[in-house]
């Protein structure tokens, strides 16, 4: 279910031992899985070298992210949300808006806000916005389930791409918003591609202890509960609407840190960064990697970033196609995955 | 209704006039019963006679159309499934309801932790509630298989499983939902055993049964339903002898 020390330590244990490795990797698919995925990653690390390895790095972590906090929603909880990367939007927008600062001002053709905000107190606003939209949308969602939760949650997700395209006055609309500034200790800015992809892949860590804490808990077990039946688990006394607010704005606030953490890395974001699409590869990154299991998100995160990243290097394939066919070998690899194995790559679980 | 108040001594559940209704058909109509705080009370009739819906309705899964629910002395006009507990009823259902996809054991261990949600986020399953989750299990016998997913159960052991996880939870009045349906001979002994001890612990216990013979032979109080009405309630010799009775339901 989660990675825990025990694990770590048999894991070593049988991949030092060639008689025990061979043993008990005979049909384990989930050890496979581990194995090709990392295994992947360290050859494209060494093939494209160190400056790639970064960038693959730090997109990696904040998918992951993002996969984590969906996989608390839709793995532990059961509620299928399409509309995850509204959260990621609010905190990316946040970030971008508080931390911006008049000196950037007149480049700019139309107004915006500035608030000059250091990137340290910009950070847990952006989770806390994200959290308290989560918490208003919440409580109407909480009305509904299974196949209309997906609709309603399509539905946030449009709201919230119109509000960044069409709210100017925010937003600066489709320009987007340039020269966000990375994180500032008094005159040391974090600008290091490599500083910044481990500071990434600190939080990455935190959100993973803050994940694994919440499904350890009393708490998550009774998610998992309300996630098989929501009536059933009632009747003992627990108030399932609760326990799906509550789940539902803590993922919305890591989404909203991992959206900060985004536009600061990235120093320009616009309203197409946070189109459903996005939402949808979500969605399937935590199914690649399995519902219900954190180090499933890790590894469908991985998977895909080496795919979307990965791919660029294909030589065989004239670089106009590259694009499209990185969609089609994400699309074919879903498909067989689902026919072969539904739970996903190290899951137990199904919808 | 007033004095019905007060006999909260001797009756343990009661509801005042009770409806339910879906679309066109009354399910429950009406509906006045009285249920002894002693002994075991059964409720039969034909299919479609409103038994299940009455069963949801004391505990909640479904809403009142109107009428009241009685519980230690105090009516309710809206049941809330959540507050049940509380007021010290559970139940289990018609068809076998757990946690499917997770083990054995959290399937009992979820319904002993602490209901508020801050608190249970702090919370890991305690030792206290590892030792009750265990004798839970070893007494309706299923603590072998406690790493085992609810799923993977037989139909037997997840009818087991179920009632069991209702007794984790300490209240005086169980609700079970034709308990011995689909059973065989053996496990059918198991589970009146269990029945029989909770009874014995001084605990209401009311079920739906299609079983005439189970019924004779555990039940102190019966309650006849036809088309959501009350048929017949009290004494169970007394009330199969009647004429009504036989004439509906036993058809004989």
């Amino acid at each position: 279910m989660t990675i825990r020390l025990q694990h770590i330590r048999d894991n070593i244990k049988l991949l030092s031992n060639p008689r025990e490795f061979r043993r008990a990797s005979k049909g384990n698919i989930q050890l496979w899985a581990n194995l090709f995925v990392i295994g992947w990653a360290v050859v494209f690390m060494l093939w494209q070298g160190v400056g790639f390895a970064i960038t693959v790095g730090t997109v990696f972590a904040i998918w992951a992210m993002l996969a984590v906090s969906l996989n608390l929603v839709v793995g532990f909880a059961g509620l299928l949300s399409v509309g995850h990367i509204g959260f990621f939007g609010i905190g990316a927008y946040s970030m971008a808006i508080l931390s911006s600062d008049a000196a950037y001002e007149q480049l700019r053709t139309e107004a915006l806000t500035t608030f000059a905000w250091p990137f340290f107190a910009a950070l847990p606003v952006s989770a806390l916005l994200a959290g308290v939209v989560a918490l208003a949308v919440g409580v109407v969602f909480n009305r509904f389930r299974d196949d209309i939760y997906v609709l309603v949650s399509f539905g946030f997700a449009i709201i919230s791409f119109n509000v960044f395209l069409n709210w100017r006055g925010l937003t600066r609309g489709a320009f987007g918003i340039h020269e966000i500034a990375r994180p500032q200790i008094g005159s040391w800015t974090l600008d290091g591609e490599l500083q910044f992809m481990l500071f990434v892949l600190a939080f990455l860590v935190v959100v993973m202890l803050i994940a694994w804490f919440i499904v350890t808990s009393s708490f998550g077990r009774v998610l998992t509960a309300i996630r098989e039946d929501e009536e059933a688990i009632e009747v003992f006394g627990y108030q399932a609407t609760h326990y799906k607010l509550a789940i539902w704005v803590i993922s919305a606030m890591i989404a909203g840190l991992a959206g900060g953490l985004f536009s600061s890395w990235t120093s320009f974001i616009d309203p197409f960064s946070f189109i459903l699409l996005e939402s949808i590869l979500l969605v399937s990154i935590v199914i690649l990697g399995g519902l219900a299991t954190i180090w499933g998100s890790l590894l469908g995160a991985m998977t895909f970033v080496l795919l979307e990243e990965g791919m660029r290097f294909l030589p065989f394939l004239p670089t106009e196609f590259i694009g499209q066919a990185r969609q089609v070998v994400l699309g074919i690899l879903l498909v067989l995955l689902m026919l072969f194995r539904p739970q996903g790559l190290v899951g137990k679980y199904r919808l | 209704m007033s004095a019905r108040f007060n006999d909260t001594e001797q009756f343990a559940l009661e509801t005042s006039e009770i409806s339910k209704h879906f679309g066109a058909v009354k399910a429950v109509d009406e509906l006045s019963i009285s249920i002894p705080r002693k002994g075991m009370t059964s409720i039969v009739g034909p299919n479609g006679s409103g038994k299940s819906t009455l069963i949801n309705l004391l505990s909640g899964t479904l809403p009142l159309d109107g009428g009241l629910v009685i519980v230690n002395g105090v009516g309710l006009q809206v049941v809330k499934a959540h507050e049940t507990p509380a007021y010290g009823i559970t139940r289990t259902f018609q068809e076998v309801r757990l946690f499917d996809q997770i083990t054995v054991w959290d399937n009992i261990l979820v319904v002993l932790t602490n209901r508020r949600v801050f608190p249970a986020l702090m919370e890991r399953s305690k030792q206290s509630h590892r030792d009750k989750a265990r004798s839970i299990l070893e007494s309706v016998g299923m603590w072998e298989k406690r790493d085992s997913l609810a799923m993977e159960l037989s139909y037997g052991q997840r009818k087991l499983l179920e009632i069991g996880r209702a007794l984790a939870l300490d209240v005086n009045i169980y609700l079970f939902d034709e308990p011995f349906a689909g059973l065989f001979p053996q496990m059918l002994e198991i589970i009146k055993d269990i029945m029989k001890r909770v009874r014995d612990e001084g605990r209401t216990v009311i079920f739906v049964s299609h079983n005439m013979d189970i019924v004779r032979e555990l039940s102190d109080h019966l309650i006849v339903l036809d088309s959501g009405r009350l048929l017949a309630e009290g004494d169970v010799e007394d009330v199969l002898t009647r004429e009504e009775v036989i004439e509906a339901y036993l058809g004989t």
